[in-house]
């Protein structure tokens, strides 16, 4: 297994020309090959002209490189006028002697043939206007038009093996253009001729949804992408999706982001999303997806970080007041600049477009938390949606961007097929519930997964207040979560158990003081019974004493008087 | 237009139905020789007096090329009277460099 760089430097005694079209050098390890004719074809309404002319464009607005566009179809000004759309401007660089535009003009019914002939006056015009440029980069736009302008095709091949033959030895790289058709890459087979490098576009409607789509068919001594890939025309010019990473190299971080909502950030146990992972929140609809998506942008901006939100259900303006009335005020942050959203239908292209400009936007505004609500907009094939959800978890990882996407559920019935498709891509999945009990509707989210954290198992209910998302404690009774009032009624039941509970105690407490009182009470009757006796049996014995003691007196005196007697 | 008075001189504007040829080539090679050979004949047995012939070369005036929509050598252009006429090749067959430059209709 070779490595991008390994490839690389294999390939280094192989001069390259870079075109300046964002993805497709990395395609071509560099671009396309230096001094050697290279064939671009597809059917028409590819964009094979601009790309060619984005080729001349950047090369001398970007590489120093002039060039000559020699043009078989369109007029100088037509072309120039065609690709103004695209921001070129062409007119000012040929004032400049930076490009040549020559335009071939080759009418059947004005040419009567009589006797032989070659090509040598395209050579020579050729010539000219390579050398009044000093070009180093030569597009032929579409060179087989001459095939129906000169009816001598023996002639012709042999001036068109003569032509690539020459450019070459002119040591200039260029661009050959060609018609696909019959069944053969280029109607007229001119691939023959040019074999070091052969561009295939592309541009297929599926599902009524056109994307266009870039191969690179053989580059002759250097690896290349082998793959289709998307690519992109509009305002900005040309984006071709670029290649990712064949292998999971991108470094991670131990850093968590809060996810801006402090209930959420406790559940995860690490204090939010691990910076560069990818979140799915799924839900059904009104469960607040965009709400979380929302928290997660208040929170990145108010950290001081970019973020950028792409919308595909509701225009920015809509989301911005949206998420006002839930007490997330993003309005100050896009105008400062911080929050970038991206909003457009979904249907506007195909998914692999939508990729390729998503793929612009985040090179461009360069943010550091990303959130795409819904990805469940697109609608295509699943393998195609994983596959190229695949290239912008892939982006976002290597770029150390954390995105959240967001996936609208069509049933409560947890996975659906999309949802598993891109379940594996996903570093934590939080989905939003509705339960329903009682005649109400209420939301619990749970954590699916989150990957290399500890984190809350439990169900939790949150509510969208005017401060945004508040997580509660979910109750949890044997007859499993309760929710809303339920939630509340059970309460209020448990209060009132409680509360008859707390009164029986009272009840006892009272009963056992009283007793006790009574008790105390009969003691003290009984002691006071006691003392009572106690005090007349001790009357008593003093009456007893008092009466000895009068005896003995008595006893006393008798024998007093016998003795007087004597 | 001078070009319709016929004054009887051999003044070359002056002339009816006179022929402004042109014939570009690319260097000295047998194709432009024989080109130019025949285009001389074909003129001096057709066209006696009425033509003028330009012979171009464009390895010596490139940048006159792309002005007449050169693209195959030797290209005859006929600029006079127009409307312009192009015929391609060596002019080896007279009966279509005569029908080509509308010397002659085509299938007399």
């Amino acid at each position: 297994m070779m490595s991008i760089g390994d490839l690389i430097s294999e390939t280094q005694h192989l001069a390259k020309t870079p075109t300046g079209i964002s993805g497709l050098d990395e395609l071509t390890l560099g671009g396309l090959p230096t001094g050697r004719p290279t064939l671009l074809c597809g059917a028409a309404g590819c964009g094979k002209t601009l790309f060619a002319m984005t080729f001349l464009v950047n090369g001398a607005a970007q590489y120093g490189e002039h060039g000559v566009f020699m043009s078989f179809e369109e007029r100088a000004v037509d072309l120039s006028a065609n690709v103004a759309s695209l921001g070129y401007k062409v007119d000012e660089l040929v004032a400049a002697k930076k490009i040549a535009i020559d335009h071939v003009r080759i009418e059947r019914a004005e040419i009567e043939q009589s006797g032989e002939y070659d090509l040598e006056g395209l050579f020579v015009r050729l010539n000219y206007a390579i050398d009044s440029v000093g070009a180093k980069r030569v597009v032929l736009d579409t060179i087989e038009a001459l095939f129906s302008g000169l009816t001598d095709t023996a002639v012709l091949r042999a001036e068109l093996r003569r032509l690539f033959a020459w450019l070459k030895d002119k040591g200039v790289t260029a661009v050959i253009t060609g018609e696909r058709g019959g069944g053969q890459l280029t109607r007229y087979g001119i691939e023959e001729y040019v074999s070091d490098c052969v561009i295939l576009l592309d541009n297929r409607v599926q599902e009524q949804v056109t994307t266009r789509r870039l191969r690179v068919v053989k580059y002759r001594g250097s690896a290349h992408g082998t793959n289709e890939y998307p690519f992109l025309i509009d305002d900005e010019g040309i984006s071709v999706l670029p290649i990712t990473s064949a292998g999971l190299g991108h470094p991670v971080s131990d850093e968590a982001v809060a996810t801006g909502v402090p209930g959420l950030d406790e559940m995860l146990g690490k204090g939010g999303f691990y910076r560069g992972s990818s979140v799915l929140i799924s839900g059904l609809a009104g469960s607040g997806k965009s709400t979380f998506g929302g928290s997660f942008v208040l929170a990145a901006c108010t950290r001081g970080e970019r973020a950028l939100y792409f919308a595909f259900e509701e225009s920015p303006e809509q989301i911005v007041r949206n998420m006002q009335s839930v007490g997330i005020d993003l309005r100050s942050y896009v105008e400062s600049g911080m929050l970038c959203f991206e909003a457009a239908r979904p249907s506007l292209y195909g998914f692999e477009m939508h990729l390729a400009r998503m793929n612009r936007d985040i090179e461009r505004f360069a943010p550091s938390v990303l959130v795409v609500d819904p990805i469940s907009a697109f609608r295509g094939p699943s393998t195609e949606i994983h596959a190229t959800l695949v290239r912008l978890a892939d982006i976002c990882k290597t770029k150390g961007i954390t995105a959240v996407f967001t996936s609208l559920s069509a049933t409560a019935d947890m996975m659906e097929e999309g949802e598993r498709s891109v379940s594996s891509l996903m570093d934590c999945w939080i989905s939003l519930r509705d339960v329903e009990a009682s005649g109400e509707r209420n939301r619990v989210l749970y954590l699916l997964k989150s990957r290399g954290m500890n984190h809350s198992k439990q169900l939790r209910e949150y509510r969208l207040t005017d401060n945004g998302i508040d997580m509660i404690d979910a109750y949890l009774g044997h007859d499993g979560v309760l929710t809303g009032s339920a939630r509340a009624a059970q309460e209020a039941r448990d209060r009132e158990q409680e509360l008859v509970r707390r009164q029986g105690i009272e009840r006892r407490r009272r009963e056992l003081a009283r007793r006790r009182a009574a008790t105390e009470r009969q003691v003290a009757e009984l002691m006071a019974a006691l003392e009572s006796e106690e005090s007349e049996v001790s009357t008593l014995i003093e009456q007893e004493e008092a009466r000895e003691r009068a005896l003995e007196a008595d006893r006393v005196t008798m024998a007093q008087r016998r003795d007087i007697r004597k | 237009m001078s070009g319709k008075i016929d004054d009887g001189l051999p003044h070359e504007e002056a002339v009816a139905g006179k022929y402004n040829l042109r014939l570009y080539v690319a260097g000295q090679t047998p194709k432009s020789l024989t080109a130019i050979a025949n285009l001389k004949r074909i003129c001096e047995e057709n066209l006696a007096g009425r033509y003028t012939i330009d012979v171009i070369d464009l390895l010596v005036t490139p940048q006159l090329a792309e002005g007449d929509q050169i693209v195959a050598v030797p290209t005859l252009v006929r600029r006079l009277p127009p409307p312009i006429k192009r015929i391609i090749g060596t002019l080896s067959d007279t009966e279509r460099v005569l029908v080509g430059l509308d010397i002659r209709p085509k299938g007399q």
